[in-house]
């Protein structure tokens, strides 16, 4: 074999597929990431041709219940008694295409997400054969599906309204009334089901029962009656429900929370992080006109697979908030920006070495800690930071729930023992040691320094939300959420993901790097970059654990990194 | 180029016979107002007038005339629209806007799923093209004959839900279009669907 020592030789296999030979492995990860021989499916995949299916989830076992992946294959012939195949008159070996065995002139199909490939097979996934057999299960698909798409959540990113532009016909040829299934049932606190348009393709069941390890669901009645349903009584109730309603095919199942919120179309789609908790999962953020109507999970087979829990997919509503600090404030003549920065500037600049201190927040970006902890350096401060902690599941959920905890540790803003200097900084405060606390996306109040303490000193406060500190603050910068700005995050597991802007800030906020870009420059001379991708790359030069991975921007990508700490 | 001028005859010089000429045209105009169909409910009488008192005469508008957009109920009165978005989306000049109802689905009859909380035309948008109507899934909306768009301030043509279903009114035009093709109670898409679902044998 040609292949180099440094890689493991991969066996292959070659099959043609639409008469094209395509050499693939013989062997390809199952959903649980274990070996098992390729499919058909995957084969054509490998091949550049999609193979419609429903049932089929590379991230969920194989059930094969819902027949779209048909395809009309040929095998290889047995061995003879003298040991070799049968072969063509022109030496080639003959193929046998598979055919009904009591109907020989009809041609059989072979499920392709079940169907191991064999060497020498023949796929035939565009033949008129297959395409019969694909428009055959599209129309007995659609025998009882309402034509519900004007009101279906589902509608431009539904299955069955690709596949029957694809592979159905306009009428049906059913006389029949349709079944009229339960509409709008209350399935569990998120979700509501939609029977009548339910498939049957199982992906929800085997979802909650091999993924999230709850069996709440299954199918009951027979035939035509057949609905997903609860074991009566029980709600379906735990928190990875809304991960059944990305992977529903159809619009059965939809989440409450979207439910007739916004067509999908008009979403514009910008790849973000959750900050729900230290996992970090990565999602796509669903907006329109500055307005965020959902979460879904991006991708990741590194953090999230495909998936998320329902906590962290509802935390966005703060976003929007009504109350969401959107007005500087400072003292008198300071009612701007310009006025503001150059104020703080001058008085960081004029303050006693050891007399700042800074409180941060472990939801902040990497960037913004960086550039923080680059003036702490500078005027000599103490900073720390807030722990927060939750009950971590078994699948994505972690106790850390702040989403940046190692970023701030990285960067030298907290220890490992996340606000065990706040004591000492509120004790500082009160024997006048402190003159200047910075506060950056925390309520302090919450935890050891008090209203009466903030007093004391020269309260400088950026946050997103109104709460008893930014009440108290003599300069309030309002700041973005992850949603309105551009940075990284690096997860428990020491992963550095990057977020994109989806919305703009309300008023007069202002994403917190540019902030702290532009005091670090005043105060420290900082002058290396214009950009959050020259930050980036100027603190992966900087911080150890980076500079070691060989962190750029760029090298990112959508997927992040891995960082040794 | 260089355009030879054609030679005038005397007749021609005289310039008389060509303004008769161009009298015999005005007149022959001024006297065919019967044919025009415009006026056509003039005809009964034989006042020659061919001035029309707009706007308190008003022109009879041809079928498959695109005037404003309405939103049309159906038969019983009900609001037809299920705030898919279509028009608002196929919209050239943006002039649609609908605020979807959310999970409540703000219905207000027994087998309706989904109705829109707001529905907005600013008819200073609009362009009179037709799209919404031709990609109406439930033919909920329709260019009507109105032509005539006024209003004192730019807030006042921005049309509502209620505005829009009290000027589109009962849809007898797709209601008679079903008659003609058979169905005799004409689209009661809602009734039908009710009744469906109550003739099946119970869902266990």
């Amino acid at each position: 074999m040609a292949a180099k020592d440094t890689k493991p030789a991969v066996e292959t296999v070659t099959v043609k597929v639409d008469g094209r030979p395509v050499e693939v492995p013989r062997m390809t990860p199952n959903w649980e990431g274990k070996p098992e021989p390729t499919t058909v499916l995957q084969a054509c995949k490998q091949a550049g041709i999609e193979i419609p299916h429903y049932c089929y989830h590379p991230k969920l076992p194989v059930s094969g219940n819902c027949r779209m992946c048909l395809v009309h294959v040929a095998m290889p012939g047995r061995p003879g008694p003298d040991g070799k195949p049968p072969m063509n008159e022109d030496g080639t070996p003959k193929v046998f295409p598979m055919q009904l065995p009591y109907e020989p002139q009809t041609p059989r199909g072979v499920i392709g997400c079940a169907t191991g490939i064999i060497p020498g097979m023949e796929i035939y996934a565009s033949s008129p054969e297959t395409k019969e057999m694909r428009e055959a299960v599209m129309e007995s698909l659609l025998i009882n599906h309402p034509l519900d798409c004007p009101i279906c959540d589902q509608a431009g990113e539904c299955k069955l309204q690709e596949y029957s532009y694809d592979h159905g016909q306009a009428e049906s040829g059913f006389q029949e009334f349709k079944v009229h299934k339960p509409k709008a049932i209350d399935l569990g606190p998120r979700i509501t089901l939609d029977a009548e348009r339910c498939v049957l393709c199982t992906r929800c069941i085997r979802f909650t029962k091999d993924i999230a390890g709850d069996d709440a669901l299954g199918i009951v009645n027979r035939g035509s009656y057949n609905a997903i349903s609860t074991y009566p009584g029980e709600a379906f109730d735990n928190n990875y429900t809304l991960n059944t309603v990305d992977i529903c095919p159809v619009g059965a199942l939809t989440s409450n929370d979207f439910r007739f919120q916004m067509r999908v179309w008009f979403l514009k789609e910008t790849k973000s992080l959750c900050t729900g908790c230290g996992t970090g999962c990565n999602t796509t953020i669903g907006s329109r006109e500055n307005k965020m109507y959902r979460y879904e999970p991006r991708q990741n087979d590194a953090v999230n697979i495909d998936w998320m829990c329902d906590s962290g997919r509802l935390d966005y509503k703060w976003i929007g908030r009504e109350d969401r600090l959107a007005k500087l404030k400072g003292p008198k003549g300071v009612s701007a920006w310009p006025s503001a920065l150059k104020a703080i500037s001058d008085h960081l600049a004029a303050a006693e070495k050891g007399s700042v201190a800074i409180v941060a927040s472990a939801r902040q970006t990497n960037e913004e800690l960086f550039l923080l902890s680059r003036l702490a350096k500078h005027l000599g401060a103490a900073t720390d930071s807030v722990t927060r902690k939750g009950k971590a599941d078994h699948l994505l959920l972690v106790e850390d729930r702040n989403c940046n905890t190692t970023g701030a540790q990285l960067t030298g803003i907290t220890t490992k023992r996340v606000g065990s200097k706040l004591t000492s900084i509120a004790k500082e405060i009160s024997a006048g040691k402190v003159k200047t606390l910075i506060v950056f996306g925390e309520d302090v109040t919450k935890h050891g320094i008090d209203a009466k303490l903030l007093k004391k000193v020269t309260l400088i406060v950026s946050d997103i939300l109104p709460n008893a500190t930014t009440k108290a603050a003599d300069y309030l910068l309002p700041g973005c959420a992850h949603a309105e700005k551009r940075g990284t995050f690096t997860n428990v597991k020491g992963r550095v993901q990057k977020f994109m802007k989806a919305l703009e800030p309300p008023g007069d906020a202002l994403p917190e790097w540019e902030v702290l870009h532009e005091l670090a420059h005043n105060v420290t001379g900082l002058d290396e970059f214009r950009s959050i991708e020259g930050l980036f790359n100027c603190m992966a030069d900087e911080v150890k654990a980076f500079k070691d991975a060989g962190l750029t921007w760029a090298g990112l990508g959508d997927q992040g990194a891995d960082v040794k700490f | 180029m260089k355009v030879e001028r054609a030679k005038l005859s005397w007749l021609e010089r005289l310039y008389i016979p060509s303004i008769l000429n161009g009298f015999k045209v005005t007149m022959r105009h001024f006297f065919s107002w019967k044919r025009s169909g415009v006026y056509a409910d003039k005809q009964s009488d034989f006042a020659a007038k061919t001035t029309m008192q707009y706007p308190e005469e008003k022109w009879p508008v041809p079928t498959g005339y695109r005037g404003a957009p309405y939103l049309v109920k159906d038969v019983d009165d009900n609001t037809k629209c299920v705030s898919c978005q279509l028009c608002e989306f196929v919209c050239p000049p943006k002039a649609i806007r609908i605020t979807p109802p959310g999970q409540s689905g703000e219905v207000d009859r027994e087998g309706a799923e989904k109705m829109p909380k707001e529905f907005e035309i600013n008819m200073l948008r609009c362009i009179y093209c037709g799209f919404c109507q031709e990609v109406c899934p439930e033919e909920a909306i329709f260019l009507l004959k109105d032509y005539a768009i006024t209003g004192e301030s730019r807030e006042e043509l921005i049309y509502d839900k209620e505005k829009l279903l009290s000027l589109g009114g009962a849809d007898e035009r797709a209601y008679d279009h079903h008659v003609q093709d058979g169905v005799d109670e004409g689209i009661k898409k809602w009734e039908k669907k009710t009744e469906d679902a109550k003739n099946q044998p119970a869902f266990h």
